[in-house]
């Protein structure tokens, strides 16, 4: 069973319809309890920090999200949803999850902002879930964007005036900029390959 | 680099695709989600869903249609026509729309824009502007369709919206709309420079070259169309290749 964090804000929905043509279960966490029995884990997001962060907290979901990803739980975050992983937000000023080291700060871009639309990603790490995004366009809306301090992090870049981060990854867990519940059949892939790479790791999980 | 945005609207009343001009000889055009699901196929970037009827007894039709079409699409669209209050943009949200576009309404009450940026995120949140042109250089907003003015400049109104939080500025020309002569041009050039958020440029379209024109030209974000692609002439992937073949970044 998948869990979809839920959060108050955002998109839950689209990300579950997306999951359901996948035809793979997924629940909407609202609790710590349903966080802590995830075989997997998406954390989509749009929206800001502040907010995000403070109903996170309210719930005690930062505490069990924390938990799950030190247990390796396979997890997925998307937009806001990777953007609170790291240390804090130049959006609202928010203290973040910090499970990542850095920031999260405005796109320093001439072009305009926000970056909203299809673009490519590029310098795709190996990793089973970007499997097959190398030089795909993807579905992005945001101002601000991940900066992670340990570069070796970086998953995947996308150009919009300067390059930036729009992929991350580490282990069982992956961040994304872009929206693949809204990036077409390249989208439906993306997470077609999270269901797998969330299927072998509870596979190895029995195992051992 | 961010590529240019084709974007195909369904204009909708009674929860199926229509066309006609100035709400007369509606001609039924197909199922909103069926269309929905062929022009994603076909290689569109997102969707737009007018509801031209604006009735508010019709919109629990619209919300089944936003329902089902997010549950098979899954590129984003966008959802408009008469939208007054920010429980329908909930409304609408939840069913599945990734934006909303309000005019009326924003011009009537500006803070509607405002409320609902901050509720649930400028990205979400299109403003739609008609303007009609009144000299060279000087376009001025309608309302209600294109049948009421307003004292509005449309330079000054898109940069208000922008302000107040607006995602996106969705600007049909008035005089060029149904006619199939290409864009406004210099109205979408002038908006497209006055604001730092995307512009999607509608009205006009007749041929790929009209959107090639206002793609580059007129500086738009993204191109909206209706009948060249409804009609069969210049389908997606055609319309995409002659882009592409012009040195349009498209998807």
């Amino acid at each position: 069973m998948i869990a979809l964090v839920d959060y108050g804000a955002g998109n839950l929905r689209s990300v579950q319809n997306a999951l359901d043509t996948l035809e793979v279960e997924s629940s909407i966490a609202v609790s710590p309890h349903e966080l802590a029995g995830a075989d997997a884990i998406i954390f989509p997001g749009v929206g800001a920090a502040a907010p995000a962060m403070a109903a996170l907290r309210a719930r005690g979901m930062d505490r069990a999200l924390l938990d799950a990803i030190g247990r390796g739980t396979p997890f997925l975050g998307i937009c806001l949803g990777l953007q609170l992983l790291f240390d804090r937000s130049d959006e609202d000023g928010a203290a973040c999850l910090g499970v990542l080291a850095g920031t999260v700060e405005r796109l320093s871009t001439k072009e305009k902002l926000p970056h909203v639309g299809w673009n490519t990603i590029d310098g795709v790490a190996r990793h089973p879930v970007l499997d097959g995004l190398e030089g795909e366009a993807m579905y992005f809306t945001h101002s601000y964007v991940v900066v992670p301090k340990d570069r070796s992090l970086i998953a995947g870049q996308t150009t919009h005036g300067l390059p930036f981060v729009s992929a991350v990854a580490v282990d069982g867990m992956v961040g994304v900029q872009f929206h693949p519940e809204r990036s077409g059949a390249a989208g439906l892939n993306l997470l077609q390959n999270f269901i797998e790479f969330a299927n072998v790791a509870q596979a190895d999980h029995s195992l051992s | 680099m961010l590529l240019k945005r084709i974007i195909p609207c369904l204009d909708v009343a009674g929860g199926r695709v229509v066309k006609g001009t100035h709400f007369r000889q509606l001609r039924d055009q197909g199922d909103p989600v069926a269309m929905a699901r062929t022009y994603s196929e076909q290689g569109a970037d997102e969707l737009v869903f007018l509801d031209i009827e604006a009735a508010p007894q019709e919109r629990a039709t619209l919300v089944d249609v936003v329902e089902r079409t997010a549950r098979e699409v899954f590129i984003p669209f966008t959802v408009g026509g008469g939208i007054r209050e920010v429980d329908e943009i909930r409304t609408l949200l939840r069913a599945g729309a990734d934006k909303v576009s309000i005019q009326t309404a924003a011009v009537q009450r500006p803070e509607l824009i405002t409320e609902a940026a901050r509720l649930y995120g400028s990205q979400c949140i299109v403003v739609a502007i008609d303007a009609k042109r009144v000299s060279e250089t000087d376009w001025r907003v309608y309302t209600h369709g294109g049948r009421q003015l307003t004292g509005l400049d449309a330079i000054g109104w898109a940069r208000e919206a922008e302000r107040r939080g607006a995602g996106e500025i969705l600007l049909t020309s008035i005089d060029a709309d149904g006619t199939r002569n290409g864009y406004d041009l210099a109205l979408t050039r002038a908006v497209a420079n006055a604001v730092q958020i995307p512009v999607i440029a509608s009205g006009g379209a007749g041929h790929p070259k009209d959107l090639a024109a206002v793609l580059t030209e007129g500086r738009a974000d993204a191109a909206l169309a209706a009948s060249i692609f409804h009609e069969g002439a210049f389908p997606i992937p055609d319309t995409k290749r002659y882009l592409r073949e012009h040195g349009i970044p498209v998807r």
